[in-house]
């Protein structure tokens, strides 16, 4: 049966896809439980789900990328073995993936016909046509010959669903696709999907934002642990409030947990209120104390970076952290974030502009420091991208926790590595903060990305640190980890320790913070205090700012 | 059903370690330093046995077919290697001296690989050490003692392999240029230049000789030998070295910060471990053992060099090292076996008339099996099938897709 | 200089390129697939055993590089199955294929040929009638061995199938981005077999090139490090056939040079005139090149799903 054939058949009644008792056992892990569902055509499904939730595993499944332990793909009705993406797509079915897959180098048409490996010569004149047609549907403009390297995230993302929908002709798979998107990115997207949508396709949508999952979604399934754990149907989904299907999802998501949740966040509102009643400067309780009273420790005047052809670079940023100060750095994904980290650092020197840090009491100039210095000034810093940078994965936990103090005793003497002082710092470190490995000597990069994020934690905060900068602090952490890693930023800010905390997900800055600035190209276009409307001028900043 | 499609997908949410390029290829598979629980020692070694010892025999019986096929007796054959490398006393030792420069060039591509460098410019470097001690030795030797004499061409030797890695090293570290194009097309330039040096620099113009060579060392004048034996110290200085790398490997803070920056540059860079210097340090060291090995072989074998010689050792030691997985003294332990394939092949194929390059027959073949019997083991200890099912399947199964 | 002199100068470049432009080809189109294949010394000696024995057998030129090409591919299938198959790093392979390769041919040439020392004739190449007699052009430009037209003509066919076919394009982006191309549904180990495959049929014609054309004969070793330096050629040519055959053919116009000016009687050495261009090259680099060029994923073995 053929892409078209599949679509067309809207009237047989059956569904465009179904998945039947679905099982995929990863090493340790149960990825895929037994999961059954159905995509019809001129639907939008949403997959909702936390990390860890077997979302990912279920779209490498519909994508032809793995193969299930158990259970039965039933694509128009036939039953099918889906054991590559090549058969996927040609059933018709196109994946917009998580990660990029468009080849850099690549001009954007030969990314798109890139797999069409029939005829002697690259039939360009068709793929044009065909690019014409596609781009018109989602109301998209689009430079055939532009580098896609070249182009911006919210670009590329385009060309990653014209490309899905180029053989996708009978469904289209979403893997969290907002996640690098503006606000106004989302809403274009939406609007293309309800077009899609129109045309007959089948698309899933894959979330963890319930809000997304709300608006777009005609029929929602919720997955925890690997598991179904609930659906809500397209009747239901149109007739109820929102604020209500919100409350509902909640439940369906989180379960029991969700009651013991609530309380882990009312423990902490009372345990901050008591430990820091008379220090407003802490910015740590929800309610945000807006203004940073301690004495400021970092300052950076006009620091930029010179744009590059992958990065926005950074423009005359001016920031003041006080000591004690939790300062959220908001944006969409890509707007200099990890620039400004990787300068803060001292991973990226500078091209203009001067940061200086107090220490012993007077400003120094840090900006031609390397990392070394840095940290051992106690400027921290936790990268996002934890298992390619922060870590060395092929070596131990008890190596990695002492990574950068290579040399520095009591870990080496003589510059000779003393094994039982190594050991014994890794067990007392395991033991404090919860890292669950089998011992110190296992692999680091063989741990969970929360146990991961928990070992890199450690070893940031250890030994006097004085202003630590998070990117992206809990991406990809369940709950609890996350909790339990916000609650460690709140605690080090109430001993007099700053924070520079940047992260996608605005909830968790409004959380944390008392200040946060909005960054979006590279240039910091507005400093927000936290407060009752600080998530709506963020919004605009981050909006108004697209615009520009 | 792909056997490989081990990694927990949701894991994918996070970056996994992306290794760019050349660079990252190589990574440390061995554990990290130091730390090991001593209860898996002796499976350990049972296992790296197995993994050595099974495709030695494997690669004997092919290599023996081939001896069969051409007429010759294939157990008498080995027979003949095994005596005339290990077990002949004359045999021993030549194994042992051929030992001393490839130990030493091993040292140097344990440094390199295991901070992620592919040092394959190891010729050019072995050879202008070679040639610059076979030219200056003799006349060196007129003007002052032997021991000033040979610890100075040792140190001329060591300098000279390291200043070759220069300017690789440092395309490397500035403008990140890949270090195999580099390294091969310096190491073409010094092997014609330690030609040219020998041929007009450096040139024996007595007349009687044939092919252009250097003035020849006297033989009282070389490497002092050990216990009475022909076998030279550069065999001990080999030991050393390869140990003393090791050591700092494994045991020193230089050494661990080696090992990030070639098991993940970014991460070497983001724990603030100066990658430029430690690239360049890579490349100096790793040449200076190239170097010091083309001197110990000239100062304790040759004597002098001729303009056509060249062992091409590099190229050899580099699986080798590779397959040891940079740890010293499973290094030593296959240069020995090298060695003895070497001696011994060279001199058993001279009884049964077959050109000594047989002798390299065999090691590739070793070298094949061995990697290939690596590569079933990492899947088996993943649990990935045994190793024939997983054989059977992949052959039927036409590597489905892109599965591997 | 003399007629003759400039005749046998442009033969003799374009003679010590071909071998270089056809094994650097092949490298350069499995090294655009993301395979480093550094057993093409390997490949060409078993090229020109192949092709020698074969030529000797059948008393065809022809059928001699059709042996060549077939033994170079057999050679790569090692490669294939150790390194596109089952992700083993490609360096130790290659150089476990080189040993072997040298090992292999020169065994069986001992037990072959070591006492009879066969020759073969001397390979055919056009006579045009008119053309042939132009002083040097006619030689340099209509005379040439019939491989050599093959060859330049392949420079051309690989960089139009290269920059202009569904295959090009799949094997450009092979290097770069596996995990893309098999999103897109192409299957990356195919795509890296075939690569290096033609990387071994074409440096398997260039090592026959040497036996049945250069030499006429097979002597063990012969190749004598041009797999090397069609290895470092095609890393500098940015992934450009035209580029690759610009390179070789300024290799084998040094090469020549060294001949000519000894005949001349300027007794330079040929090991300054073998290095200079390397030299260049290093120099050049240092002062304009930041980068290399080289695709992303080459050497890096690809599993799905693991990166």
């Amino acid at each position: 049966m053929d892409a078209e054939a599949i679509r067309s058949e809207r009237d047989s009644g059956t569904p465009l896809i179904e998945l039947i008792g679905i099982t995929k056992r990863c090493p340790g892990v149960l990825a895929n439980d037994d999961i059954t569902l159905t995509v019809e055509r001129g639907e939008v499904h949403c997959l909702l789900g936390e990390n860890g939730a077997g979302k990912s595993t279920l779209i490498s499944i519909l994508s032809g990328m793995t193969v299930p332990d158990a259970g039965m793909i039933r694509i128009g009705g036939t039953e099918t073995s889906m054991d590559s993406p090549r058969h996927a797509l040609d059933l018709g079915i196109g994946t917009v993936y998580q990660h990029a897959t468009l080849v850099p180098t690549l001009t954007v048409l030969e990314n798109l016909i890139l797999g069409n490996t029939t005829g002697v010569r690259l039939n360009e004149a068709e793929g044009l046509r065909r690019l014409d047609e596609l781009a018109s549907i989602l109301g998209a403009d689009v430079d055939p010959n532009a580098v896609a390297g070249n182009l911006a995230l919210d670009e590329q993302q385009v060309i990653e669903i014209i490309k899905a929908l180029w053989k996708g002709k009978a469904a289209l798979i979403l893997d969290e696709p907002t996640s690098m998107l503006t606000p106004a990115g989302v809403g274009e997207l939406a609007n293309m999907l309800q077009r899609l949508k129109g045309t007959g396709l089948g698309i899933v949508f894959i979330t963890h934002m319930l809000h997304e999952a709300i608006e777009m979604g005609d029929r929602v399934t919720v997955l925890r642990q690997g598991r179904v754990v609930g659906t809500i149907a397209p009747a239901e989904l149109r007739s109820t409030d929102p604020e209500r299907l919100r409350e509902r999802i909640v439940e369906i998501m989180f379960g029991e947990e969700a009651n013991e949740l609530s309380d882990v966040a009312e423990l902490h509102v009372e345990a901050s209120g008591s430990t820091s009643p008379d220090e407003p400067d802490s910015g740590g309780s929800s309610d945000g104390q807006g203004q940073p009273a301690g004495e400021p420790i970092l300052k950076l005047e006009r620091v930029s970076l010179e744009p590059s052809q992958s990065s926005h670079g950074l423009h005359e940023v001016d920031l003041t952290i006080a000591e004690g100060e939790i300062l959220g750095v908001a944006g969409v994904g890509g707007n200099g974030q990890k620039e400004l980290a990787e300068v803060l650092a001292g991973q990226r020197p500078i091209d203009s502009g001067s940061i200086s840090l107090r220490h012993n009491g007077a400003f120094i100039q840090i900006g031609r420091l390397g990392v070394h210095s840095r940290h051992e000034m106690g400027l921290r810093y936790l990268s996002d991208d934890r298992r390619g940078e922060a870590v060395v994965g092929t070596m131990s936990v008890a190596i990695n926790l002492v990574l950068k103090r290579i040399g520095k005793p009591p870990f080496w003497k003589r510059q000779i590595i003393q094994h039982a002082e190594v050991w014994q710092h890794a067990e007392a470190v395991i033991k404090e903060f919860d890292i669950r490995t089998p011992g110190p000597d296992t692999n680091i990069g063989k741990l969970s990305g929360g146990n991961i994020q928990k070992a890199i934690l450690a070893r940031e905060t250890a030994s006097d640190p004085r202003i630590v900068v998070y990117n992206k602090p809990t991406h990809g952490l369940d709950i609890r980890t996350s909790l339990a890693v916000r609650e460690r930023i709140r605690q080090m800010a109430a001993d007099g320790v700053s924070a520079v905390v940047i992260s996608n997900h605005l909830e968790e800055l409004l959380d944390l913070c008392g200040r946060i600035a909005v960054v979006s190209k590279g240039r910091i276009v507005g400093i927000v205090e936290n407060g009752p409307n600080a998530e709506r001028r963020i919004g605009d900043l981050m909006v108004g700012a697209f615009a520009l | 059903m792909k056997p490989t499609d081990t990694k927990p997908p949701e894991m994918t949410d996070e970056h996994t370690v992306v290794s760019d390029g050349l660079a990252g290829g190589l990574s440390n598979a061995e554990d990290t330093p130091g730390i090991s629980l001593g209860s898996s020692r002796m499976e350990k070694i049972r296992r790296s046995m197995l993994l050595t010892i099974l495709p030695l025999v494997a690669a004997m019986v092919v290599g023996g077919l081939f001896l069969f096929a051409l007429g010759r007796d294939p157990l008498a054959f080995y027979a003949t290697m095994i005596h005339r490398a290990i077990i002949s006393p004359s045999g021993l030792q030549e194994t042992l001296i051929r030992m001393a420069p490839l130990l030493l060039i091993s040292a140097g591509l344990i440094v390199a690989f295991s901070a992620g460098i592919w040092n394959l410019g190891g010729d050019g470097q072995f050879m202008l050490g070679a040639a610059l001690v076979g030219g200056l030795a003799a006349s060196s030797a007129e003007v002052m003692p032997r021991g000033l004499m040979l610890v100075l061409m040792l140190l001329i030797a060591g300098t000279l392999g390291a200043v070759w890695t220069i300017i690789p090293a440092v395309m490397k570290a500035r403008y990140g240029i890949n270090e195999i194009i580099t390294t091969l097309m310096m190491s073409f330039i010094g092997v014609n230049l330690a030609s040219l040096l020998v041929k007009v620099m450096f040139l024996d113009d007595r007349p009687g000789i044939q092919t252009p060579r250097t003035p020849v060392l006297d033989v009282a004048d070389r490497l002092p030998t050990l216990f009475g034996t022909r076998v030279h110290s550069g065999v001990i200085i080999g030991v050393v070295a390869v140990v003393g790398v090791h050591l700092l490997m494994t045991r020193t803070s230089l050494g661990l910060r080696l090992k990030v920056l070639g098991a993940n540059v970014k991460a070497a860079h983001h724990a603030g471990l100066g990658v430029s210097q430690l690239t360049i340090a890579t490349f100096l060291l790793s040449g200076m053992f190239m170097g010091l090995a083309g001197g110990v072989e000239v100062l304790g074998v040759q004597g002098f060099v001729r303009a056509d010689w060249n062992p091409s050792f590099g190229l050899v030691a580099v699986p080798l090292v590779f397959l040891a997985r940079m740890n010293g003294w499973v290094t030593i332990a296959f240069v020995f076996l090298l060695s003895v394939l070497s001696i011994g092949g060279e001199l058993a194929t001279r009884d049964a008339g077959l050109p000594n390059q047989f002798g390299l027959l065999i090691v590739a073949l070793v070298l094949l099996f061995m990697t290939v019997a690596e590569y079933f083991e990492s899947r088996r200890l993943r649990g990935e099938r045994t190793v024939w099912a997983t054989m059977a399947v992949r052959f039927l199964s036409r590597g489905d897709a892109a599965g591997e | 200089m003399s007629e003759a002199l400039i005749t046998a100068l442009l033969v003799g470049a374009i003679a010590a390129s071909v071998p270089l432009m056809l094994a650097g080809l092949g490298e350069l189109i499995s090294e655009r697939a993301g395979v480093l294949n550094v057993g093409l010394e390997g490949m060409m000696l078993m090229g020109a055993y192949g092709g020698f024995v074969v030529a000797l057998a059948t008393g065809s030129t022809w059928m001699g590089f059709v042996g060549g090409a077939v033994a170079g591919g057999l050679v790569s299938l090692v490669m294939v199955v150790l390194c596109v198959r089952w992700g083993l790093d490609q360096i130790v392979v290659g150089i476990g294929i080189l040993l072997g390769a040298e090992g292999l041919t020169s065994l069986l040439h001992a037990a072959q040929f070591a006492n009879t020392y066969p020759r073969l004739g001397k390979a055919a190449a056009p006579s045009i009638p008119w053309f042939s007699d132009i002083p040097v052009v006619g030689r340099v430009v209509f005379g040439e061995p019939y491989m050599v037209y093959v060859t330049l003509i392949a420079v051309f066919v690989a960089g139009w199938v290269l920059r202009k076919t569904p295959w090009g394009l799949a094997i450009r982006a092979t290097g770069e981005s596996p995990e893309a191309v098999d999103a897109a549904g192409v299957n990356v180990v195919l795509v890296r077999s075939l690569a290096t495959l033609s990387a071994g049929v074409l440096a398997g014609l260039g090592g026959a090139y040497l036996s049945l054309v250069s030499s006429g004969n097979f002597i063990p070793l012969m190749t004598g490090g041009r797999g090397f330096m069609a290895l470092v050629l095609a890393m500098l040519a940015r992934g450009r056939p035209i580029w690759l055959a610009l390179g070789a053919l300024l290799f084998g116009f040094a090469t020549a040079l060294t001949t000519a000016l000894q005949i001349f009687g300027i007794d330079i050495r040929p090991e300054i005139v073998n290095s200079l261009p390397f030299v260049v090259v290093l120099v050049v680099l240092t002062l304009f090149g930041r980068d290399d060029y080289l695709p992303s994923s080459l050497a890096l073995p690809y599993v799905r799903g693991e990166r």
